[in-house]
């Protein structure tokens, strides 16, 4: 990142691609913006470019964010190409306006894949990385029957392991990253975990193969191996859960396929 | 769940596929490399390697049935898999920057395609006979073997044998410059492959970490250039005129 | 005139909770899937109610206007959450952290409430661990604490700087688990703009589908309210830009009341502002004051010096020097008032004069860089993408920013409001912090209210409602509800004025910071008073929304929230003339101690103000709840 503290202006032309629904036709357009602080953020130059528009009487460019520091995982465009924009291991709301050179195209878009369908300009769909938690991204644990909290000891280095996969934010940049728009990345990080921790092993062969399956069924790509995906996480986390992925479904595939199974298996819900 | 279906019915099942033939693979590459490169020593050995490796028979067709078998999988998961990854992403970006992606990797499909049409010219070359007919091995005066041919200590080919010339086959083959050309280029464009695959299926595997990436990234990038060091030489030599042809092969086949 | 029964049981403190759970009704596990209940908002209070209640065998709606609920702003809390286990042997207790707990409140809170808290909030580390919750550890493999403001123990579990994050993601996991086994229909993209009241009690509400613009009607046989605080009324703020109070300031203008709208939270360690286009303040967690020492310089003209060239003599680090036992770490209100009065002496760092220092060279000096950058990296790598400073070379520059909000939607022991069937939980009810929350204790008791109160206290009230006898979503009170915002959201498109929406929003957050901010004065509320209906009025003719109601709008959306966030703007600043007192995070300067800390009215303000909606244009009533101290002595805090 460019190390400078004076407030400098710049003028950059906003290129977006501006669709009004998911059936309708997008394309790309340009607006001129003057003047802006490089300690803008890249969000609130937006906000700055769509009090004009609104002021003109046009409809403002619809964007996603939130919490515009880094951890809801709302915000989500791609900037010249690149998930996230130009930064390394922020997110989009963490971008500041000190990042482009004066007189600059930005150039920016939805995340694309068929998985994230758009709802509208800048704004896709997300929902799948939900369905994909929902098919078994939790410890099945009921509220109350919890032992003490110390009687599991983990060791610190898994702990720490399961934290760093655990920091995802769920925004969808590995998918728009990948070029084969896949979730890997999102799905290694929940089901490494998981899978990393003591109260995750019971339900980690049904978990991986479960949340496998749906990430198919949802139409995502599948990974090349490129690392796009960790390159481009907000979080910065490591590829390195993919291969742990990658090992625990074929674990889990033969030993679900080679396991007996109690007869009485799946009578009481 | 049925192990089947979550090897060939998922993405990963899939990968997994094109990791696994992908050893069985680079395993025979090498194989095959290590093997020919006996065309440096006297002209016995890589004649009694060729009669050796006829004489096991069945035990040939079940190597050959594997390798088929592997390249068909190879393929099909590599097929699908592309045809997938393409339907995911329908509306394409107007502009995409590529952060890290290797060139090798993202040269995967087309370096894949080509060594599929030079392996089927390969075949057609000098497994078939189809292409050069005139210094196919089968229409080349028979080469006797002057002392015997040993595996590993066991008798293979007696002396006196009379077997194939393949050593001046290859040689044969590879004094046109266009074949060597395209053989130079295309086992080029196989270590360019390897590079990415030899790397990514420990990926697959869930072998990879970054504690050791490095060091595996380096192991790969050596073998790779050894691979295509190893199999430059052949065709090099050739046409440099270091490894001379057998004067009875050559007579045949002029004009 | 409202009935506010707190519905405090009798008892000695420590058995009220024990006691109350096995006294109150219960709701048969064959009769629980009879009952349908809403719960708006999916944060840590909404999500874990949600999926506990789920678990029980209520049928449940959740609703977020998120796109997801591992969205809501809970996921922002970065420090930890605080819990009485004791594993670090310092002496901790449930009655050590209830105590601080209601000192750190500055005597404002329910004693009964917060000593549930305490209580259950060593449940709370259990259940999360069990999630898979990954807290920091020790190298033994057991649970790491740290320390945090207003507590002389280390009671603080956290997982790195994203302790929010960890406890929302476990919560949502749960959530999760609980719509797939089909015991939660999960309703995202849908904003609550209306509560239904039924015969007095609260049986559904009125949703926008953001996606859509349908304005669709949701009846249920209880409705629960976890839709967080309302501290965006500042514009300004640590909240995430889409935090709002609709959701409770909709019940309001049903019936519900408004506790102690005043009692708002500034934290003392935030970025400064920068400029007229800042949209967000981010938060440096109050754990960077474990190590870190906050300055100032001694005079004036060194304000502008590159910190490093300003000797040791001339700094003045004056948290330790005025609260020589807490130092670093008293609690929120006390560090936030001692960094304006330095800047109000013209003392304060950076350009605008608004910032003092938060120093970590002697941290780095007594542990190492490698240490502090494990502890603090990712707070310091947050400070480096916003100012483009590194704070390992440099002192950070900070400045309060508002951060939370303690008053809220009133609520019984029960957690349900005066609007029978409504319950309010987490940040948007007034329960637990009294006029100051301490550190860490946000996720306490979102999770607390969530995952071990609601699920009992909720079968109290539904034991005495027929099972399926919720009314129909055709019902009169339906109809006309879902009306009443259909022309609400054509009213806003309507206008076509002159200035955006957010303009109205900043003018709003000025008013409110300038009059009522971190000090307050009659003369200035009064100035508010007149500032804000002004503003209003100016909104409703002025205002300008594009686009239609029938498709995703966010102009829209924004437009709702603000018009409501003005309308409480007033009311907190009417909360705040009225309490004639400086109690926590509301200070008035003509109630303070030559020292300048809270001076307390305890004879005429010991009482919760509840204020109650008498209808458009017409003053609300302040209903008043006594806070009987039964057990504990209400004394002036001190720090030092």
């Amino acid at each position: 990142m460019v190390a400078e503290t004076n407030s400098n202006m710049i003028s950059i032309t906003l290129r977006v691609w501006r669709q009004a629904g998911p059936d309708a036709p997008g394309k790309f357009v340009d607006y001129p913006a003057a003047n802006l602080s490089t300690h803008m953020s890249f969000l609130e130059m937006l906000d700055v470019v769509n009090d004009g528009l609104t002021l003109k009487g046009e409809e403002p460019i619809a964007f996603a964010h939130d919490c515009r520091e880094g951890i809801c995982g709302t915000c989500s465009c791609t900037i010249n190409g690149k998930a996230h924009g130009p930064g390394h291991g922020v997110a989009t709301c963490q971008i500041y306006m000190r990042a482009f050179r004066d007189g600059e195209v930005i150039v920016v878009e939805p995340f694309r894949a068929r998985a994230f369908p758009l709802v509208k300009d800048l704004v896709v769909d997300r929902s799948a990385f939900d369905q994909i938690i929902q098919a078994g991204g939790f410890i099945s644990v009921r509220t109350g029957a919890a032992p003490d909290a110390n009687s599991i000891p983990v060791p610190k280095t898994d702990a720490d392991l399961a934290m760093d996969a655990a920091a995802c934010i769920g925004c969808g940049a590995c998918v728009a990253a990948c070029k084969n728009a896949s979730a890997m990345l999102f799905v290694a990080a929940k089901v490494s975990q998981l899978g990393l921790l003591p109260q995750g092993q019971p339900e980690r062969d049904s978990r991986v193969l479960a949340m496998v399956n749906t990430m198919d069924a949802l139409g995502f790509g599948s990974c090349t191996n490129q690392y796009e995906c960790s390159a481009a996480c907000p979080k910065t986390i490591s590829h390195d859960f993919i291969a742990r992925l990658n090992r625990d479904y074929l674990a889990a595939s033969v030993r679900s396929a080679f396991k007996p199974v109690s007869s009485a298996a799946g009578g009481s819900g | 769940m049925n192990l089947a279906v979550s090897i060939f019915g998922s993405t990963i099942g899939r990968k997994i596929i094109i990791a696994a033939t992908g050893v069985i693979l680079i395993g025979f590459a090498v194989g095959h490399l290590v093997g020919n490169l006996q065309i440096f020593e006297e002209a016995d050995r890589i004649n009694g390697y060729g009669a050796f490796l006829h004489q096991l028979g069945p035990l040939l067709w079940v190597a050959r049935i594997v390798l088929l078998a592997s390249v068909i999988l190879h393929i099909w998961a590599a097929t699908v898999l592309t045809l997938e990854n393409h339907a995911a992403r329908q509306i394409k970006y107007g502009v995409k920057h590529t952060i890290q992606a290797t060139l090798a990797s993202r040269m995967m499909r087309w370096t894949g395609v080509v060594v599929l049409a030079f392996l089927l010219y390969h075949l057609a070359h000098f497994t078939l006979g189809f292409t050069q007919v005139a210094t196919y091995k089968e229409n080349l005066p028979l080469y006797t073997m002057v002392g015997d041919y040993r595996v590993a200590g066991f008798l293979a080919v007696k002396s006196g044998t009379q077997v194939l010339d393949v050593r001046s086959m290859v040689i044969l083959g590879f004094s046109q410059p266009v074949v060597s050309l395209f053989y130079i280029v295309a086992v080029g464009l196989l270590s360019f492959h390897l590079l990415h695959g030899a790397d990514s299926l420990f990926q697959t595997f869930g072998w990879r970490s970054q504690k050791w990436a490095g060091a595996l990234r380096k192991l790969v990038i050596v073998f790779c250039a050894l691979y295509f060091l190893g199999n430059l030489a052949i065709p090099g030599a050739v046409l440099l005129g270091k490894i001379p042809v057998a004067e009875s092969a050559r007579a045949a086949v002029r004009p | 005139m409202a009935k506010l029964d707190s519905k405090i049981p009798a008892g000695p403190l420590a058995d009220k909770w024990r006691r109350h759970k096995t006294e109150i009704k219960l709701v048969n596990p064959a009769n629980k899937r009879k009952y349908e209940i809403i719960v708006v908002g999916a944060g840590l209070a909404g999500a874990s109610a949600s999926a506990t209640l789920a678990e029980l065998g209520y049928k449940v709606k959740n609703f977020v206007f998120h796109d997801s609920p591992r969205r809501a702003h809970s996921i922002a809390a970065q420090g930890g959450i605080n819990a009485a286990k004791n594993y670090q042997n310092d002496g901790d207790s449930v009655y050590r952290l209830f105590y601080d707990t209601l000192k750190g409140g500055d005597y404002r809170s329910r004693e009964a409430n917060v000593h549930r808290l305490a209580e259950v909030s060593v449940n709370i580390i259990d259940q999360c661990v069990a999630q898979g919750v990954p807290f920091a550890r020790e190298y033994g493999g057991l649970l790491a604490n740290r320390s945090f403001g207003g507590a002389q123990v280390s009671r603080t579990f956290y997982a790195r700087g994203q302790t929010g994050q960890q406890l929302l993601l476990g919560a949502y996991s749960a959530l999760s688990r609980m719509i797939a086994a089909g015991g939660v229909e999960m309703h995202t993209n849908s904003e609550m703009l209306d509560l239904v009241v039924v015969d007095g009690h609260a049986k559904g509400i009125i949703v926008r589908n953001l996606l859509t613009g349908e304005i669709e009607r949701y009846a249920a046989d209880a409705v629960i309210l976890a839709t967080g605080g309302y501290g965006n009324v500042f514009n300004l703020s640590t909240y995430a830009r889409g935090s709002n109070v609709t959701a409770s300031w909709r019940a309001y203008k049903r019936g519900a009341c408004f506790a102690n709208p005043c009692y708002t939270q500034i934290h003392p360690t935030c970025i400064p502002v920068t400029g007229d286009y800042q949209s967000k303040l981010t938060l440096m967690s109050e754990s960077l004051r474990n190590d870190g020492r906050i300055w100032a310089p001694k005079h004036q003209a060194d304000r502008l010096k590159p910190p490093a060239s300003i000797p040791e003599a001339d700094r003045d680090y004056y948290l330790e020097r005025m609260y020589p036992s807490f130092g670093n770490l008293a609690p929120r209100d006390i560090a936030s008032r001692a960094a304006k009065r330095v800047c109000d002496e013209g003392r304060g760092v950076g350009e605008t004069g608004l910032g003092v220092y938060l120093d970590f060279a002697d941290a780095i000096k007594r542990l190492g860089e490698p240490v502090v950058r494990e502890r603090y990296g990712n707070l310091f790598d947050i400070y480096h993408e916003i100012t483009a400073e590194s704070a390992y070379q440099q002192p950070m520059r900070i400045f309060p920013a508002v951060h939370y909000t303690m008053g809220g939607l009133w609520v019984d022991y029960n957690l349900m409001s005066n609007v029978p069937g409504l319950f309010v939980l987490g940040e948007a009810n007034f329960s637990d912090h009294g006029a100051n929350r301490l550190g860490a204790s946000a996720l306490m008791q979102g999770l607390a209210d969530g995952y071990f109160v609601i699920p009992y206290t909720i079968g109290d009230y539904l034991a005495g409602q027929k099972p399926g006898a919720r009314p129909s979503i055709d019902a009169p009170e339906f109809k006309a509800a879902a009306e009443n915002i259909r022309a609400m959201t054509e009213r806003f498109l309507q206008i076509k004025g002159k200035e955006t929406v957010s303009h109205y929003h900043k003018r709003l957050g000025k008013i409110l910071w300038e009059h009522c901010g971190m000090a307050r004065t009659r003369a200035s509320l009064e100035q508010a008073l007149k500032l804000i209906p002004a503003l209003r009025e100016e909104f409703w003719a002025n205002v300008t929304v594009p686009g239609s109601a029938a498709t995703l709008n966010q102009s829209l959306e924004q437009a709702g929230r603000v018009a409501d966030f003005i309308e409480l703007g007033e009311l907190l600043c009417l909360d705040a003339l009225t309490r004639e007192e400086s109690c926590g995070g509301h200070f008035r300067e003509e109630h303070q101690y030559p020292d300048g800390e809270c001076q307390r009215d305890d004879e005429k303000f010991a009482h919760v103000a509840a204020w109650e909606f008498q209808g458009a244009g017409k003053p609300p009533l302040r209903n008043i709840e006594p806070l009987n101290y039964e057990f504990t002595k209400m004394s002036v805090r001190n720090y030092k």
